[in-house]
């Protein structure tokens, strides 16, 4: 909404404050103003001129040689370009030294050998937006549309003396989309009264046999339809008043009667629609529902189709509005009408709301009508904009209103004790103070024992609780005079749920190894899941996306943090590991008919270098183990008390030979893999590394008890073997039959050498062992060890062929 | 006799003055000390001498090996510093070169001032509370007193799935689900934060996704200037002590009355600047009193419970804490951007 500083002295008397005093009080009280702009964008010395002559330049075809009166004693003489320049029209003059927005200085010129003293001015070159500009002056200078006196000061003409207030409103108060509304709330704010616009009462010349009649079918969406008919008028534009007001409020002039209903809609916040009855089509107005594909082409020129949802106010057979959004072009006042059919109506939000959001048809009305405007003030509108058109457009109102009325008029009632008030606001104001608020807000209130029985005015429609009320007071009482408390709740102890700790101790454990943590989108695309999904009729598809890009719901971390690594790659970053923790949704419906089930996962993603020391030449490049080292000091930061494993896997989009299965009491919950070359090639990617981790799954597994075990009193005895086996033999397997022979005495096994290649038989591979031997009741002897050793080996050869490398 | 042991005394320091090596000194030692040298020597005619010059000589000859004896021995010493010294010259290195860094990734900005929010509240009895992300028409607008048509829908543009299901646009469900937990008993202290949508199409200051981190307090007897006494100690919590604040009247549906918590600008100091729009303030959540619909939706009574809700954005609180100009720059992850939170 945008208010006219100047406009609003109409109704109220702020004389004493500036246009940026006013929006100061409005925001800090809660009608939150934007930002105050001058009309005026550095525009000075101009003025109002009469064009006495108007001839062809000898010399260029598309200019004109104007001798204009600007109230000087000689005329100046003008070369202007516009096309609608001409003898007798009422212009804007830049004279020589004028300013123009942006600090353009107009300066004597000579064009094509004419001198020129000035320039016509265009509204826009004087810093009008073109959309607000009257369409007849749009391509060329502007005229006034009756005479003015040459050499009169343009600024306080054309209101550039003025300053809006652009009002970013809340929607709840949709009683400040009207002038009218805006000043009720600044007399709230000041304590003073409100001026209402003269309605003349209208000299009802009733003609039976003219007269409309009026029949409402859908009598829930429109409880209200007042029509009135004014003959005899003549369109023309609007005096400039009228035009001014219109352009300082962010509509454009169009001719005297739609400006008529469009400034009363402002001042009313009322949607008035002015109909030609000639073209209307009939004298019966019929409010409907529209019929399943029933068309209308509307205003704007777009022919809409229309279900039976949709409210139509017809001439008894065809549509010749969209009731409360927009009239039709059939029935449009042109330059020709002379007999207009004024609408003035209450109609339904929800019905409004929904044909324009079908529709995607917004418009001042609309928004208003969705809203709720004041049943009190319909007809009343109506009245004033009758008087006006007949005054502006020279016709006169020949019938009264006739009309179907079954509308709701009343004002609710709110009752509430100045305790309940104090109670929730954690004040102790009086009942005088209370009083005066209620005064201030024109709320009709009656006190009884600190009890308030509260009429609430129909224009403020948000107001239906006692919640309401108290803060209705609580604002004009001001917010900055509540006091701060601390409430006296009973102590609580705050805190992280288990899992909520988890996720922390996981994401300190991630940094300290040194990976960055990434945040992405859940919205992606179906291609890229596919990538590493296969299954599709799963997939959550939103019902509208905005793009393809953002149409799918993740169920995997892994695209999101490829695109950040090719992200990082194109500019020249190469070596990047990342992780994220997040959610992913997953369903079995092929068409979802119930939340979906969100687990949060725990990935990560690696390329190039895990470490590199540049001046002393040290460079690992990540591979599987590191990956695999993370996950395993994960699980360990973790405490899982579970038999973990890593198999041996085969998972879509991951090296077949390169990807392990992460089982813990044999259910799988995650991987870790490289990224197969031809994924990775789709994402332009180098050799690569994942894991990604049911992170509920880790996070429920019971935790390691941590219990003292007595330090070792007695020395250990190591001795590392090097062992032959066949190259298929895993590692594991080995190391589990070492545990399982070495019995009690066997403390700890650690691999620490593979080796393949000479000196080896192919086929074969070999594995060097350290085992440790350790008595916790006295010193070993190397016979002791030696018994259980040779068991060892000899067990190790029997069951998986191994021998000792020589 | 004696003359002759001054003569190798002084010949035997000369040499231990001159020699250069350990092995020297050794060989300075055997010739002079050892029991072929020539002090032994000249002892052999000690039997000559009467018995008076025997002693003396004697004597003569003890002092003679103990002065070559402390002389070897200094000039050892000497020699193994020296040499010390030059092993240590050779083992010296350009201190100025870098050190060996040690690995530390770095925390999400958002993640990072979500922890930190969490932290402030817990410490003062709240507990963080989660939800889902995909709500139900129910959960994300009509438990939140925004019935089907209410126009403030339109604040809020959704990403539906189905006509039923949606992309939360916000974290206040939390709210309702919460409260149905706790079966209309209070208190509630929670704070939730999460990933929310909404349909805006994605540049510098919007993001079609983004995070919040939703507040609520239900008990008897809360009032709202409660509210403006936590967030006073949240605000000098979060932004320094200095800090001033500010409700001013504004609207939100699930709340009445409501209230947006301005903060006094920091770069300023409240006097006007670019970051606060010239009024001194930066604008940092939006608040109220719980909705007694609201409350009642959530299975409390409104006669007897009245609370306060707020709702934070976490990529505001980012920004503003961190200067950051682009609500892209959170999504993206460029490591660029990230490396440089490593300490927060
Ligand atoms: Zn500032």
């Amino acid at each position: 909404m945008l208010v006219s500083y100047k406009w609003l002295k109409k109704y109220i008397q702020i004389e004493d404050l500036t246009a940026e005093e006013i929006a100061e009080q409005l925001t800090r009280s809660g009608v939150e103003v934007d930002i105050v702009t001058p009309m005026n964008k550095g525009v000075k010395n101009i003025v109002a001129g009469k064009v006495v002559a108007c001839e062809k330049h000898p010399e260029a075809d598309k200019l004109n040689v104007c001798q204009v009166d600007i109230g000087e004693e000689e005329l100046a003489q003008i070369v202007c370009g516009a096309a609608n320049v001409g003898k007798d029209q009422y212009v804007v003059v830049a004279k020589v030294g004028a300013r123009l927005p942006g600090g353009m200085k107009i300066k004597r010129a000579k064009l094509r050998g004419q001198v020129s003293e000035g320039m016509i001015c265009s509204l826009q070159e004087l810093g009008f937006e073109g959309k607000l500009v009257p369409k007849e002056y749009a391509e060329g200078i502007y005229q006034f549309p009756t005479a003015v006196t040459p050499g009169e000061d343009v600024i306080p003409l054309l209101n550039l003396d003025d300053h809006v207030l652009e009002l970013d409103l809340t929607p709840n108060r949709s009683d400040c989309l009207s002038m009218l509304g805006v000043a009720y709330e600044i007399g709230a704010i000041l304590g003073r009264e409100v001026t209402l616009p003269e309605v003349k009462e209208v000299e009802s010349t009733i003609e039976a046999a003219g007269t409309v009649a009026v029949s409402v079918e859908a009598k829930d969406d429109c409880p209200y339809y007042g029509a009135m008919i004014i003959k005899d008028v003549t369109i023309s534009p609007s005096p400039l008043w009228l035009q001014t007001t219109l352009m300082a409020a962010g509509i454009r002039p169009i001719n005297n009667v739609v400006d008529v209903t469009n400034y009363v809609l402002l001042e009313y916040g009322q949607p008035l629609h002015a109909f030609d009855l000639e073209r209307f089509g009939s004298k019966e107005v019929l409010v409907r529902r529209a019929f399943e594909g029933e068309k209308i082409m509307t205003l704007d020129g777009a022919e809409r189709t229309l279900s039976a949802e949709h409210l139509v106010i017809t001439n008894g057979k065809e549509p010749v509005a969209l009731a409360g959004v927009m009239g039709g072009a059939n029935s449009e006042v042109q330059q020709d009408t002379t007999t207009i059919l004024l609408e003035a109506a209450y109609f339904s939000g929800i019905t409004v709301r929904k044909a324009s959001r079908d529709l995607g048809l917004r418009s001042d009305a609309s928004a208003r009508f969705e809203k709720g405007v004041d049943p009190n003030r319909v007809k009343e509108a109506g009245l004033r904009a009758a008087a006006m058109i007949s005054e502006l457009a020279g016709g006169t109102v020949v019938s009264d209103v006739t009309e179907y009325d079954a509308l709701d008029r009343g004002e609710k009632e709110v009752t509430i004790s100045l305790a309940k008030i104090n109670d929730l606001l954690g004040t102790a104001i009086d009942t005088v103070t209370v009083k005066t608020i209620f005064n201030k807000l024109q709320f009709a209130a009656k006190e009884d024992n600190d009890i308030f029985h509260i009429s609430v005015p129909t224009r403020r429609q948000d107001i239906a609780i006692e919640a309401d009320v108290i803060e209705e007071v609580a604002r004009l009482y001001g917010y900055d005079n509540i006091p701060a408390t601390l409430s006296y709740t009973a102590t609580t102890p705050g805190g992280l749920t288990e899992l909520q700790a988890k996720k922390r101790k996981v994401r300190r454990f991630l940094e300290s190894v040194g990976i960055h943590e990434a945040v992405n989108y859940s919205l992606t695309t179906a291609e890229k899941e596919s990538l590493f999904e296969k299954r599709s009729a799963e997939r959550i598809k939103l019902a509208l996306p905005m793009s393809e890009e953002r149409s799918t719901l993740r169920t995997t971390l892994l695209p999101h943090l490829l695109d950040a690594l090719s992200y990082n790659k194109n500019r020249g970053i190469l070596n990047v590991a990342l992780y994220e923790i997040g959610g992913v949704f997953h369903t079995n419906e092929a068409a979802l008919t119930t939340q979906p089930s969100e687990k949060t996962y725990l990935s990560g993603a690696f390329m190039g270098l895990w470490y590199e020391h540049a001046w002393q030449g040290e460079k690992k490049p990540v591979d599987f183990f590191v990956v695999k080292g993370i996950v395993e000091g994960l699980l360990e930061e973790l405490a899982i008390d579970a038999d973990v494993r890593f198999d041996q896997a085969e998972v879509t989009g991951l090296h077949p030979g390169r990807t392990a299965c992460l089982k813990v009491n044999g259910k799988s919950v995650g991987v870790i893999g490289q990224l197969h070359p031809n994924t990775a090639k789709a994402w332009s990617l180098p050799e690569t590394y994942v894991f990604e981790l049911d992170f509920h799954q880790l996070a429920d597994q019971d935790e390691k008890v941590v219990r003292y075990a007595p330090i070792p009193r007695f020395p250990a005895m190591d001795r590392d073997i090097a062992l032959v086996v066949d190259e298929n033999v895993k590692a594991e397997e080995v190391e589990q039959v070492i545990h399982e022979l070495g019995g009690d005495l066997l403390k700890h096994v650690a691999l620490f050498d593979l080796y393949q290649g000479e000196h080896l038989e192919s086929g074969k591979k070999s594995l060097a062992f350290s085992l440790r031997y350790q008595d916790p009741e006295k010193t070993l002897t190397d016979e002791e060890v030696t018994v259980v050793h040779e068991k060892v080996l000899v067990g190790l050869e029997e069951r998986i062929g191994a021998t000792l490398r020589s | 006799m004696l003359d002759r042991l001054q003569e190798l005394k002084e010949e035997a320091l000369k040499k231990v003055e001159a020699a250069e090596s350990v092995k020297e000194l050794k060989d300075i030692r055997i010739a002079y000390l050892g029991k072929k040298g020539p002090v032994t020597e000249v002892l052999k005619g000690m039997g000559k001498l009467t018995a008076e010059e025997r002693p003396k000589v004697g004597q003569m000859a003890n002092e003679v090996r103990a002065a070559v004896a402390v002389s070897i021995e200094e000039k050892e010493q000497k020699l193994e510093e020296a040499a010390l010294a030059e092993k240590l010259r050779a083992e010296s290195i350009d201190v100025t070169l870098p050190g060996r860094p040690t690995v530390k990734g770095a925390r999400h900005p958002l993640t990072s001032v979500i922890e930190t929010i969490e932290d402030i509240f817990i410490g003062m009895g709240f507990t963080v509370a989660e939800g889902p992300e995909v709500e139900t028409d129910y959960y994300n607008f009509e438990s939140l007193n925004l019935p089907k048509h209410h126009p403030s829908r339109d604040m809020q543009d959704t990403f539906f799935i189905t006509s039923d299901l949606l992309l939360r646009t916000q974290t206040s469900p939390v709210q309702t689900r919460t409260m149905e937990k706790h079966e209309g008993k209070g208190p509630v202290k929670i704070i939730c934060p999460g990933k929310v949508y909404r349909r805006d199409e994605d540049d510098a200051t919007h993001s079609h996704q983004f995070m919040q981190i939703e507040g609520l307090l239900v008990d008897e007897g809360i009032r709202m200037s409660d509210l403006k006494g936590i967030f006073e100690q949240f605000v000098k919590r979060y932004f320094g002590e200095d800090r001033e604040i500010r409700l001013r009247p504004s609207y939100f549906p699930f709340t009445e009355p409501s209230a947006e918590l301005d903060v006094s600008c920091a770069i300023c100091g409240g006097s006007g600047c670019r970051t606060c729009k010239q009024t001194g303030w930066i604008e940092v959540l939006g608040s109220g009193m719980v909705h007694p619909n609201v409350l009642r939706m959530g299975g409390f009574d409104p006669e007897k419970y009245t609370g306060f809700a707020f709702g934070m954005g976490v990529e505001r609180f980012a920004m503003l804490k961190y200067g950051i100009d682009d609500i892209r720059h959170f999504y993206t992850n460029d490591t660029r951007f990230l490396s440089q939170f490593h300490r927060v």
